[in-house]
């Protein structure tokens, strides 16, 4: 008679993964997807050559290289922290966006458009939480990722040029959040904003004007907000992106990132 | 230029010792030494160019190359198959070209760090989105010039600079301290002419920067949660928080 208790080990975890990976790719729907002649025009199979062809013919990824120095992947090594500061570049872009089709930049008209942006806009609070956190987040991420910049002493020949570039980017970063502090015209705005510019007017020789000229006026007015406005969707972000560009371009001329320590 | 490897430098000592010894040991010519690996019809050539006034060429292993004019036009020291060339010298890589002494570990983008930028962007997100999900971005009353709220504080990344006011003249506070932050920040690279990047090395600058930025942070959280109306020293756990994100 034989044992009804079933002698086959259990499949561990690793071998159920295994499993799942062989009927995934083995489904219809991936075969398909994968085809020859679908998304992937000559279809997909992984050799050294088609690891370059991902790299070398998207518009995107030839941001990168198509190889870099095995300790450069290493999270332990840049904590992600610039790629992350790009990339919630992109995310409050694409947030700023969708707040720009309900904000107008009147001071008669910006408090309430943010109001009715909470209440009567689908996704219009949640997508204003995220802009705002997201703001945060990049000044917190591009200041850590200075820091390990220069605790990996990676601001050094032949990267000095760099590191001056990625300063401007973090007083650009500063600025960027700074005017958006304004928009929602709500009295913490407002008054943050009156404290920040008061300090401005200070500099010597050129402060009263500096301040006159980014306020519009000797006072935060009306002015001041349509000013602040286009400084924050436009020309900020516009210088920003051209910074942005000399900044990933030295990267690789320079040599990919720096290190090993 | 790559430096010449040691063993090489070695095998031409080694030559050069045993040149010297066979040219003290048999005069003149080395046809007949036993140890020349130099096949006797070459060297038998090579004597004749140097009879006939000819190229000169090595008649002993890592003796000098010495080329001379050429006298007639029809080299005399054509070998059995008419050729006319000759190996005058070897040039290692690395000598005239810059080759890369030592190979680099490298790793193909896809899939090693696309991946990892992939995962970071969507753990990113989803921070981001949850977050945004449970707290709501702040939205007080409506901008009122006539309506100073008590305490009204900067931005939190503009907060050290507040709480500099407080002890200094604006000038000071708001622009000398602040300008030189920047300024020394962009210049630290044209400063710091230390070329090691090895922590051991630069023990002085990272404490430098170190007490810099906890300078900033303590005026920050200072100036943040200790601040309360009239921007009096407070206790957060004594009298609330007075800060809005």
């Amino acid at each position: 008679m034989s044992s009804i208790v079933d002698e086959t080990p259990r499949p561990t975890l690793k071998e159920r993964f295994a499993k799942i990976g062989e009927q995934v790719q083995g489904s219809q729907a991936w075969s398909s997807i994968f085809r020859p002649g679908s998304i992937f025009r000559k279809g997909y199979t992984d050799s050294p050559r088609n690891r370059s062809y991902v790299v070398m013919n998207s518009v995107l990824y030839h941001l990168h290289p198509v190889k870099v120095k095995r300790h450069a992947v290493k999270v332990s090594y840049t904590l992600c922290l610039g790629g992350l500061s790009f990339f919630l570049f992109i995310l409050l872009t694409i947030t700023g966006i969708f707040l720009m089709f309900f904000y107008r930049p009147a001071a008669a008209n910006a408090w309430d458009d943010i109001q009715s942006l909470h209440t009567s806009v689908t996704f219009g609070l949640m997508v204003r939480n995220m802009h705002r956190w997201g703001a945060h987040l990049m000044v917190l991420s591009v200041f850590l990722h200075m820091a390990r910049v220069f605790y990996h002493g990676a601001y050094k020949a032949p990267r000095e040029f760099n590191w001056v570039v990625g300063v401007i980017l973090l007083t650009l970063t500063l600025l960027l959040s700074f005017t958006g502090y304004l928009l929602p015209w709500d009295q913490l705005a407002l008054w943050a904003v009156t404290v920040g510019t008061n300090m401005m007017g200070y500099s010597p020789i050129i402060g009263s004007q500096v301040r006159f000229v980014l306020l519009g006026g000797t006072e935060i007015g009306a002015e001041t907000l349509l000013r602040w406005y286009v400084l924050h969707v436009l020309l900020f972000p516009f210088v920003t992106v051209i910074f942005l560009a000399i900044h990933f371009w030295r990267v690789r001329k320079d040599g990919g990132i720096s290190g090993p320590l | 230029m790559t430096e010449i490897p040691e063993h090489l430098l070695k095998r031409a000592k080694a030559a050069r010792e045993k040149s010297a010894e066979s040219t003290s040991g048999a005069e003149g010519s080395s046809a007949g030494d036993a140890t020349s690996r130099i096949p006797a019809e070459l060297l038998e050539r090579s004597k004749a160019a140097r009879a006939g006034g000819g190229v000169a060429v090595k008649d002993a292993p890592a003796s000098p190359v010495v080329a001379a004019p050429v006298a007639g036009g029809v080299p005399v020291g054509a070998g059995p198959g008419g050729h006319t060339q000759r190996l005058l010298t070897v040039v290692k890589s690395g000598s005239i070209q810059d080759v890369k002494a030592v190979p680099v570990d490298k790793v193909h983008v896809w899939p090693h760090l696309l991946s990892i930028e992939f995962v970071a962007a969507l753990a990113c997100t989803a921070f981001t989105f949850m977050f945004s999900w449970f707290v709501n971005a702040p939205l007080l009353q409506a901008a009122n010039f006539n309506q100073t709220p008590n305490p009204s504080k900067a931005p939190w990344y503009f907060m050290g600079l507040q709480e500099l006011l407080t002890m200094f003249h604006p000038m000071i506070a708001g622009v000398t301290i602040p300008g030189m932050g920047i300024i020394l920040l962009i210049f630290a690279p044209y400063l710091d002419r230390n070329v090691s990047n090895k922590p051991e090395d630069r023990k002085f600058i990272t404490s430098l920067m170190t007490v810099h930025m906890m300078f900033w942070a303590v005026l920050t959280i200072i100036s943040s949660f200790f601040r309360g109306p009239g921007y009096n020293f407070t206790f957060p756990w004594r009298d609330g928080i007075f800060f809005e994100l």
